[in-house]
């Protein structure tokens, strides 16, 4: 270790995340706009860790209704019939059907929880300005983040069929309180992992180094 | 003003606190207000939880825990969440969770009963939950004593809900072929339906609850009559053949009938719950008299070969009551064989009046003077065939002024009522009579007498035989008397057909008698 790394902002730059320039920013100012392409500057993103806490534990709160109210109200002739996530796992797990019924449980229990889970987590070591497992964490971060875009299915397709199975008075199906709260988990997650700034993660060994050396 | 620095040398300088940035970022009111949503749903929840309640079943059979639904009137109020065994295996305990503002339907007297399909003569019910499995129906009921655990009926009670009406009971010792469900009939108008029937404690009757459905059950009187409208009701009795039906689907599956007698007082509704005896059919039902029937005791000596128990009591054709039993008796003296015929008679319910009676006096005092009276004049019981088809007998009070007098004695129970033989019997009788007289006819004698009388008779017929051979030779064509008097038939011609001559001749010429025939003279 002869030479510590020097990042931008150990020399008082910022780096402009849409066209790469980097720049000086005024004194005694932590925010301006890049002079080339007019993006937003700033040494790392503000209130980083607050809001994503923010974020998470208001995913963490609503996660809880989301899997006790029923997502989903199907009344067909035989009566009405409210079905919670977890309901529905157990309503789909078959001998044929056990195939989806694993889909739903990764897709509409697991994955929220693994999100909030592993966001808590980041949140802990960037606080606590732990150095292990950087490589790991920015993995675990970047695995989060690609995965959120497809928490979403689960609200699409209780939508879809909403929307398209309203054979009345045979049968029809109308989304439950449930599904609004699972949404509202899923949307709460990706706010989350978009406000955490990754750099932070190496910001706490920059520091190390400095000290080091 | 001297130099501070030159005075107080030694005194630092203040550390410059950095301005410390506490700003909480608006992104908090996110977690605030998701919070403040999850407490929101989870009271909302907690406070529309209705209460919960234990049902006990026979069998679970068609239920199912978190799907089988608890219904009044076709809302559902509830869900059955749980479902097990009792201790002893015998029952089924479900807890069901209720719907918010049910609080006031668990009172004592609430009912819970499965709602499967059923087909049960008349009715076919819980169609639907073919398709939707079977659901837990419930009625309100009426108490006040507020209660959580249940004891679920095995059948469904057929009469749910507030339909108003009244409940009738009826005694029968036959179910027949009702069942719960079965109707009630009002002029062949089904008005009700059988609810429930157990038995007595005894085992000896049953009692049949029916619902008679407003505004029908004002027809109901302390008066009125039920019986038995299952089926083809076919009797043979004195009165010939009978037949007897409500409407088709009573033939098939069975009913009950009601109606009052026409003739009776008119009386105000019968009370709810009022107890009714179940005939066996119509006629039964307006034979019989259910409140206090007299009983007398009458006593034939002949067969009562054709009476049997429920034959009429007529009095002159009308009905006043009925034979109830029929026994026999012999005299230990006179080794006399009788047949003491138990009736009951009411001439009353059979709207026969009573005329004279005063206002205010006794009942049983009235009848018994009548009755003195009535036997005083002559009337006495009698044994008539009813029908020459069936051979069944009636007994027929009737006046008989010639009839040996006789008086009624009032002390003995049931009283015996005075008879006479019957029709057929004063016919035996007199034949009887006649038997013996001509067994005191002297036949041997007279057959003596007879016999000789016989060979008398012969010898008259030989002699009159002789007689007419006589006369047979007098009268034939050769003979001197036949010729003698064809001669003198000739003759007698003749002067007939002078006589006319003449008599033409006058009638021309009257003045002939005076003057003579003068014609010729021209």
């Amino acid at each position: 270790m002869s030479t510590p790394a020097v990042t931008a902002m150990q020399r008082g730059l910022q780096t402009c995340e849409v066209c790469g320039l980097l720049s000086r920013p005024l004194p005694g100012e932590h925010a301006g706009r890049c002079p080339r392409c007019d993006g937003e500057l700033e040494f790392r993103k503000p209130d980083s860790v607050q809001r994503t806490w923010a974020y998470l534990i208001a995913a963490a709160i609503c996660y809880v209704p989301a899997n006790l109210l029923p997502v989903l109200t199907t009344t067909t002739a035989a009566g009405a019939e409210s079905d919670t996530i977890l309901q529905g796992v157990v309503l789909l797990w078959s001998p044929t059907g056990w195939p989806l019924s694993l889909i739903v449980l990764f897709a509409s229990i697991m994955i929220p929880s693994a999100k909030i889970v592993a966001m808590i987590y980041l949140l802990i070591t960037v606080q606590r300005g732990s150095i292990a497992n950087n490589a790991q964490r920015i993995r675990l971060y970047r695995m989060v983040e690609f995965i959120g875009r497809w928490s979403m299915v689960d609200v699409f397709v209780d939508a879809f069929t909403a929307a398209l199975v309203q054979l009345q008075p045979l049968m029809s199906v109308a989304p439950g309180p449930g599904l609004f709260f699972f949404a509202a988990v899923v949307v709460l997650t990706m706010l989350a992992v978009e406000s955490f700034d990754p750099r932070l993660i190496w910001d706490a060994v920059s520091v190390k180094e400095v000290r080091d050396a | 003003m001297p130099d501070n620095d030159t005075l107080l040398p030694h005194v630092p300088e203040s550390r410059a606190v950095p301005k410390k940035r506490t700003r909480l970022s608006l992104v908090w009111f996110i977690p605030i207000v998701a919070a403040l949503l999850g407490v929101w749903v989870a009271v909302t929840r907690i406070l529309a939880e209705g209460p919960k309640i234990t049902i006990v079943f026979r069998s679970a059979e068609g239920l199912e825990a978190g799907k089988t639904k608890i219904n009044y009137n076709g809302v559902e109020v509830g869900l059955i969440t749980t479902i097990r065994l009792s201790d002893d295996h015998q029952r089924v305990i479900t807890t069901a969770q209720m719907e918010p503002k049910t609080e006031g339907f668990f009172v004592e007297d609430t009912k819970f009963w499965v709602v499967r399909p059923r087909i049960s003569g008349a009715t076919v019910s819980g169609l639907g939950t073919l398709i939707s499995g079977a659901y837990v129906a419930m009625e309100i009921g009426r108490a006040r004593e507020h209660r959580r655990d249940f004891v679920a009926l095995d059948t469904p009670p057929v009469i749910t809900g507030d339909i108003p009406g009244r409940f009738f009971m009826l005694k029968t010792p036959d179910l027949g072929s009702l069942d719960t469900g079965t109707p009630v009939f009002f002029r062949r108008l089904q008005v009700g339906q059988v609810a429930s029937y157990e038995f007595e404690k005894d085992g000896q009757l049953l009692n049949v609850k029916v619902f008679v459905r407003a505004p029908y059950d004002q027809y109901v009187t302390p008066n009125t009559r039920f019986w038995h409208a299952s089926g083809i009701d076919v009797s043979l009795s004195a009165n010939g053949l009978n037949v007897q039906t409500q409407s088709v689907l009573s033939v098939l599956v069975g009913g009950i009938a009601f109606e009052t007698p026409a003739t009776g007082p008119a009386l105000p509704p019968a009370e709810a719950d009022t107890v009714f005896t179940l005939f066996n059919n119509r006629t039964d039902a307006f034979r019989l008299s259910a409140r206090a029937p007299q009983t007398f005791v009458l006593v034939f000596k002949q067969s009562v070969r054709g009476l049997t128990p429920g034959a009429p009591v007529e009095l002159r054709g009308i009905p006043v009551g009925e034979v109830l039993d029929i026994s026999a008796q012999i005299d230990a003296k006179t080794f006399e064989f009788s047949a003491p015929v138990t009736i009951s008679l009411d001439a009353q319910r059979f709207g026969v009046k009573i005329v004279d009676m005063q206002p205010g006096a006794d009942f049983a005092t009235v009848r018994r003077q009548m009755f003195d009276s009535l036997i005083a004049h002559g009337v006495r019981a009698q044994l008539r065939s009813g029908s020459l088809l069936t051979g069944a007998m009636l007994v027929a009070i009737d006046f008989f002024p010639d009839a040996a007098p006789a008086t009624v004695d009032w002390s003995q129970t049931p009283v015996q009522l005075p008879t006479v033989p019957g029709a057929l019997e004063g016919i035996e009788a007199s034949v009887a009579n006649i038997v013996k007289k001509l067994d005191q006819v002297p036949f041997k004698e007279i057959g003596g007498d007879l016999h000789v009388a016989l060979a008398e008779l012969n010898q008259t017929l030989l002699s009159g035989h002789r007689t007419l051979d006589n006369a047979d030779k007098l009268i034939e064509p050769n003979s001197v008397l036949g010729t003698e008097l064809g001669n003198t038939l000739q003759e007698v011609s003749r002067a007939a057909r002078a006589l006319r001559v003449l008599a033409d001749y006058l009638e021309r010429h009257p003045e002939a008698l005076i003057r003579g025939k003068t014609g010729e003279a021209k």
